[in-house]
């Protein structure tokens, strides 16, 4: 048992480990793994609790329903799986602001924060864009050999590396 | 296939929340829910994301269509268009980076003690929600731009599926063999 104690384990490791937890998730409940559409989800209940039962109308909610499935436990999952993944192996610990970050920007909190709430929009905003994300898309989709999700997930690194190149060597450089 | 077992609702929830546990596990070991790691792979420093990637891909697409062979499972491709999966994808990517997460791992994250992730979770509610008020008005004019559906490449193809996937399956470990040999 001592391998589940390790903080990290090789990557092929843990990717091969969620590859067959996709063929886990296929035959048991016929699902891919995804996480994006909880967050959609969940801003549709946020906003019922403020705007009412006509925000279940808005056709995008008609689509996906602001209510509680089986990916938005999967999404919930993920956050005691990786803590006690985390304590178990001594690599708890509260962070504000990430070391890569600190080391190029210096450890302003709020600069960090307000960095990480419009990257957070963006990612909200362009998960359900694109229909999906790294899971969605960039895992479940490309193993299907879906092409929109092949197509998706290229983008998804494309933009990714082209805006971390202008973060950290155009504006931090 | 399972279909007795897909249809009990309140038990799939409870199989999607342990599927949630072992995936936050094998992110937190995969060394994915750091902001470091992530960063690292969008900088072309530390190729970890990849490898964690390509590796669930090659194992779950051997093994998944494995499976539909035997009529074990069904696929579910998503539908994608030139609108839809550019476009947001690339705003995915300016996201992916500006917060250093993504929606899987922004959740690992914040398991892992990382608060800017909350706030990141935060940003994405947010993003989300007035992607659900734009939708309408993009719908016709920029999703359905370049619509191609559900189609997988071997269908693209008009192949065997094996075709697609031993070859793939062959490049991507390739691939990964190459990042290895550079040391990244």
């Amino acid at each position: 048992m001592e391998w589940f104690l390790e903080a990290r384990w090789s990557p092929y490791a843990a990717g091969i480990g969620i590859g067959v937890l996709s063929w886990l998730t296929f035959l048991l409940s016929d699902k891919p793994i995804g996480c994006s559409t909880a967050f959609a989800r969940t801003s549709g209940m946020i906003e019922k609790i403020f705007r009412g039962e006509k925000v279940d109308l808005k056709p995008y909610y008609q689509q996906f329903k602001p209510v509680v499935d089986w990916e938005w436990m999967l999404v919930l999952g993920i956050v005691p799986g990786a803590f006690i993944s985390a304590v178990l192996s001594s690599d708890f610990h509260w962070q504000w602001i990430p070391g890569a970050w600190a080391a190029a920007f210096g450890s302003v909190l709020w600069i960090r924060l307000l960095v990480a709430l419009i990257g957070g929009v963006f990612l909200g905003l362009g998960s359900r864009w694109a229909g999906g994300c790294t899971s969605g898309h960039g895992i479940s989709g490309t193993l299907q050999l879906a092409l929109g999700s092949w197509l998706a997930a290229i983008c998804f690194f494309i933009g990714g590396i082209g805006a971390a190149f202008l973060i950290y060597h155009v504006i931090g450089g | 296939m399972l279909t007795k077992l897909h249809e009990k609702n309140k038990l799939q929830l409870f199989f999607g929340f342990i599927a949630g546990l072992c995936f936050g596990l094998f992110l937190h070991k995969g060394g994915v829910t750091k902001y470091d790691v992530i960063i690292g792979q969008l900088l072309l420093k530390d190729f970890t994301v990849l490898k964690v990637m390509m590796s669930a891909v090659i194992t779950g697409m051997v093994g998944i269509y494995a499976m539909k062979a035997l009529g074990w499972v069904k696929l579910h491709p998503k539908p994608g268009s030139i609108g839809s999966s550019l476009l947001g994808g690339l705003l995915f990517g300016v996201g992916f980076a500006t917060l250093g997460y993504c929606p899987g791992t922004v959740a690992g994250a914040l398991g892992n003690g990382y608060l800017d992730a909350a706030v990141g979770i935060a940003g994405m509610l947010i993003g989300a929600g007035l992607y659900a008020a734009f939708f309408p008005k993009i719908k016709q004019s920029i999703l359905s731009k370049g619509d191609f559906g559900d189609v997988t490449i071997p269908r693209l193809l008009k192949v065997n599926e094996w075709f697609v996937i031993i070859p793939l399956g062959i490049l991507l470990f390739v691939l990964l063999k190459w990042i290895e040999s550079k040391g990244l």
